[in-house]
């Protein structure tokens, strides 16, 4: 097996060293080297978004990313939201609006709507509900997941 | 002190209590626990599809540092056949018959490790003929694929015509069946003014719970076992595990964290939860076994696929006269709940609309293919895709109105149907009114039917499908009950301790809510426990929409004792009698003038410490007043039926064959909304699976192998595809029901497929029995049709 390698990277806002195999997804690496199961595995293949995190503010796979690809950049998971005011909203939204059902796919949900409630988009449904066609959730039928959206959207 | 407030909870929209923690990240579903010394668990499932397994060498594996144990079914002897029919080995050591086989497992220090230790384990296999066809499967001189078992015997075999020929068939590969009558076919049939009959396919879709599954077996130093398990029905489990293992059920525990979707994928155990028990035993470690995504969708149940012969008939008048029904179900390699599915099917056969003469005859058939579980609707989506299609095509065949036709035929209340069951309330007739007219029906029908032979490729159509299905339990097992402990503290904080397991749907919010509304307290003031079976009382399961209705009445029983308590203890100390008393926004209060007295928690306090005072409740649900089903499959299984009619809007490109639902107007009997909020998501969510079920889901099963095993390939409906939904609740304040309301979780997802396949016949005169309607499927369709219409007219 490839030997480790040394990585240094931004982690909810506060300096991280670890060392990860090459071939070792920043999924596993946050679940499993660092113990941060917020993020989800649902698929592996970046289809379902469970696993969707921040890097460099932007909502990416952590599934299909490289741990090592995370050298010197940041890195925010749900857990790195428990004092963002945006995200707050969000998730007050999801828990009013009936968001949630089994949960499994709200982390992933919440780290995608809140940049798109950044993105200013205003309470379009239809762009918010483009905006979330890469999350899959089995229970909900979306449209609480798109109602949570839009209100805090819209009160922005 | 002034007047308590007398908010009642009931109907409110309640946020379910765990989405906080859902929606921050901190719940830990199965595969974020872990315990400590654990030990991670992988299955070599077989490559091939049918062949006898010559030999396995694990000497390698065994061989490699950080593996812990390696089985495979040699190292298992004790080992005992799992699931509905008892067919299922959890190691396969002789024979392989599907592609989803385990044949060895691995114990192993990492992930990397045991997949590494997977990889060096050899197989030899020698082909056997494949099955793959259930009617090929009948055929004399198929291969069997079962061949240890007695052959079923048919009680109808001439019902079976034409796929079985009772003097050129064998039943061989039968793994059950069924036979229902009620009244006399023949007699409906020479009564009838128009008979229609057709054939309907029903694909493979599966369950695609956003969590895979997994389990983490741990075994105690007294050689007790704790399960962390996924299961919807863990007092059954329980028992399951210890006939496998051989040991007291009582000393097995099961765990249940919360889990990533249900949907009846949990209704059975399978083979990788006893062998992570294996595994456990023999590393003398805990054992963590997860499933990646490509594995979920191989070895995951899946819908039960089916072909349905339906004949029906009508007087003129619109009276239906008979319904004449074969069914006949590929059962896969093993035998899961989906080999029951009739059971459900049956009802909605015989007792959707009123129909005297009918009779059903079904076969399970073994093949080399995927086996299919319990799923949502449990075989009634696909009856219901076959009797609302008849519904539409006898309206057409004597010139009535679909509306009017269902309304002439739907059930009343009070009504007991020929297989017994017994409508004390029934919405069907509202259900279809309300949508008829919120949607617009008759008009658009009759527009969009005007516009089939216009110019132009873009059509719009819209069909309505009903549909029935127990909503007050179901006698299946031996009860159908459900216990419940309630305690209260010094601070009026009451503890609910249930049977009944929180699987997503939102079960402990609804019956924190039925608690919280008889004790006046806030949602705040309460904590639900229902998660270990060393701790709560028994419960059958999460099954047939049952958790609401059964374990609501248990909850509400308890709190009533407590309430009856506390007014006792009222009556002495303010010398009044029990009756004169109220219990309102955390205070007692008297009812008549909602004066207050006291406040709960200051009163509970002197309970607890000057009288016995005793504040831990128990009560049980056993049993509902609903009856098992005779030899003949009659009887009233349910304490209460629910009902709902859907509309579906769409539109349709002819020249591609795209299908887009626009519009869905739904009307759901649902007894009584107790949590608007819950509802409104489970009926969303099931009408957007039903969605998938008709319009994007296929499990590609060729040779026996899923061509299509992730979410690239296998669609699931997105959000940019939802339609607009347009729900009404019709409350029909169910006598027996827990504040009047009746279960629901299964409904919404019935009416779909069929609605669909309606609404594409009203938008080009073309009517398809197989699903789903991908747009390669009915553009292929819509071909046919026209060519066959250009051979008639030539
Ligand atoms: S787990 Fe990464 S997209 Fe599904
Ligand atoms: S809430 Fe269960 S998958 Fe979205």
């Amino acid at each position: 097996m490839p030997l480790d390698q040394e990585i240094e990277f931004t982690l909810n806002g506060g300096p991280r060293r670890v060392a990860v195999n090459p071939e070792m997804s920043a999924l596993t690496m946050l679940r499993e080297t660092l113990g941060l199961t917020g993020t989800k595995y649902g698929c592996g293949e970046g289809e379902c978004g469970a696993c969707t995190v921040l890097l460099d503010g932007r909502p990416v796979n952590a599934c299909l990313l490289f741990a090592v690809d995370c050298d010197g950049r940041e890195l925010v998971t749900i857990e790195g939201l428990a004092s963002d005011p945006v995200a707050g909203r969000v998730q007050q939204a999801f828990v009013e609006y009936g968001a949630v059902q089994c949960g499994f796919c709200t982390p992933g949900f919440v780290m995608q709507a809140k940049t798109l409630v950044e993105r200013h988009l205003g309470a379009d449904r239809n762009a918010i509900a483009r905006g979330i066609e890469g999350n899959l959730c089995r229970c909900t039928g979306y449209r609480k997941i798109i109602d949570a959206i839009a209100s805090v959207a819209s009160a922005k | 002190m002034g007047k308590a407030e007398t908010e009642s909870l009931i109907g409110k929209r309640i946020p379910k209590m765990d989405a906080p923690d859902k929606a921050s990240g901190k719940t830990r579903y199965i595969d974020d626990v872990n315990v400590p010394g654990q030990l991670i668990g992988r299955i070599l499932r077989s490559s091939r599809v049918h062949a006898r397994i010559k030999s396995i060498d694990t000497a390698a594996a065994r061989a490699l540092p950080g593996v812990h144990a390696v089985l495979t079914a040699a190292d298992v002897p004790d080992q005992r056949a799992i699931g509905v029919s008892k067919d299922n080995l959890p190691f396969k050591g002789d024979v392989v018959r599907s592609l989803r086989d385990e044949i060895a497992a691995v114990a192993a220090e990492t992930e990397e490790v045991a997949a590494a230790a997977l990889k060096l384990i050899r197989v030899e296999y020698e082909d056997l003929p494949l099955l793959t066809d259930p009617l090929e499967a009948l055929k004399p001189g198929a291969t069997l694929i079962h061949p240890e078992r007695e052959p079923v015997a048919l009680k109808h075999p001439e019902a079976l015509r034409p796929w079985y020929d009772p003097d050129n068939c064998q039943t061989g590969n039968i793994a059950m069946s069924f036979d229902y009558t009620q009244g006399d076919v023949a007699r409906g049939e020479a009564e009838s003014d128009a008979v229609v009959e057709d054939s309907f396919r029903l694909h493979y879709v599966t369950h695609c719970c956003m969590g895979v599954s997994g389990v983490i077996a741990d075994f105690q130093s007294n050689g007790n076992l704790l399960l962390y398990s996924n299961t919807q029905v863990p007092f059954l489990h329980r028992r399951e595990f210890a006939e496998v293992l051989g040991i007291d059920p009582g000393r097995i525990r099961i765990i249940q964290p919360p889990i990533g979707g249900g949907f009846g994928s949990k209704l059975d155990i399978y083979p990788f939860e006893p062998i992570a028990v294996f595994l456990a035993r023999a590393a003398r470690r805990p054992v963590k076994l997860i499933f990646t995504r490509e594995e979920e969708f191989i070895a995951s149940p899946t819908r039960q696929p089916v072909l349905i012969r339906l004949r029906s008939g009508v007087k003129k008048d619109g009276t239906l006269t008979f319904r004449s029904v074969t069914t006949l179900h590929d059962n896969g390699a093993y035998t899961s709940w989906g080999a029951t599915t009739p059971f459900v099917m049956m009802q909605t056969f015989s007792s959707l609309y009123r129909v005297p003469h009918c009779d059903y005859h079904t076969v399970a058939v073994y093949t080399n293919n995927p086996y299919a579980g319990s799923f949502r609707g449990y075989g009634n989506l696909q009856a219901t895709f076959a009797v609302e299609q008849h519904m539409d095509r006898l309206a057409e065949a004597i010139g009535m109105a679909p509306l009017a036709l269902r309304l002439a035929n739907a059930q009343n209340p009070g009504e007991v149907t020929p297989q017994g069951m017994h409508f004390k309330t029934c919405g069907l007739k509202e259900c279809l009114s309300t949508v008829a007219e919120r949607s617009g029906f008759e008009a658009k029908f009759r527009a969009n039917r005007d516009n089939q032979r216009m110019p132009g490729t873009l059509k719009r159509g819209i069909g309505m499908a009903s549909m029935l299905h127990v909503g007050g339990g179901a006698k299946i097992y031996p009860s159908d009950g459900c216990g419940t402990i309630l305690k209260l503290d010094d601070f009026a904080h009451v503890t609910l301790i249930t049977g009944a397991s929180e699987i997503g749907q939102g079960s402990e919010t609804v019956l924190s809510q039925l608690v919280c509304e008889e004790l006046g307290l806030p949602m705040s003031s309460i904590t639900v426990v229902n998660n270990d079976t060393d701790i709560t009382p028994w419960d059958v399961g999460v099954h047939a929409s049952r958790t609401t209705f059964i374990a609501g009445n248990s909850a509400i029983g308890a709190a009533k004792k407590a309430r009856e308590k506390i007014f006792a203890a009222a009556a002495k100390k303010f010398d009044l009698p029990a009756e004169a008393f109220a219990l309102r926004g955390g205070l007692l209060v008297r009812a008549d003038t909602g004066e207050t007295l006291i406040d709960l928690a200051k009163f509970l306090r002197s309970m607890h410490f000057s009288e016995k005072a005793e504040l831990v409740m128990t009560s049980f649900y056993y049993e509902p007043p609903s009856h098992h089903q005779d030899k003949e499959f009659k009887g009233d299984v349910s304490a209460a039926y629910a009902w709902a009619t859907q509309a579906c809007e769409i539109e349709l490109d002819t020249t591609s064959g795209m299908v887009k639902l626009l519009k869905v107007t739904g009307a759901h009997d649902v007894g009584r909304v107790l949590n608007r909020l819950g509802i409104e998501g489970q009926i969303e969510g099931g009408i957007v699976m039903g969605q998938g079920y008709a319009l994007t889901e296929d499990l590609m099963v060729k040779d026996g192998r899923i061509r299509n095993p992730g979410f690239r390939d296998y669609k699931l409906v997105t959000a940019p595809e939802i339609p607009e939904m347009d729900i009404s609740f019709i409350e029909t304040m169910d006598g027996e029901g827990p504040q009047g309301a009746k279960g629901v979780g299964e409904a919404p997802a019935i009416c779909m497929a069929a609605a669909v396949a309606n609404a594409i016949a009203n938008a080009t005169g073309v009517r398809i029995t197989e699903l789903p309607f991908t747009p390669e499927n009915v553009y292929r369709a819509l071909a046919a049709a026209r060519a066959q219409a250009g051979q008639r007219a030539a």
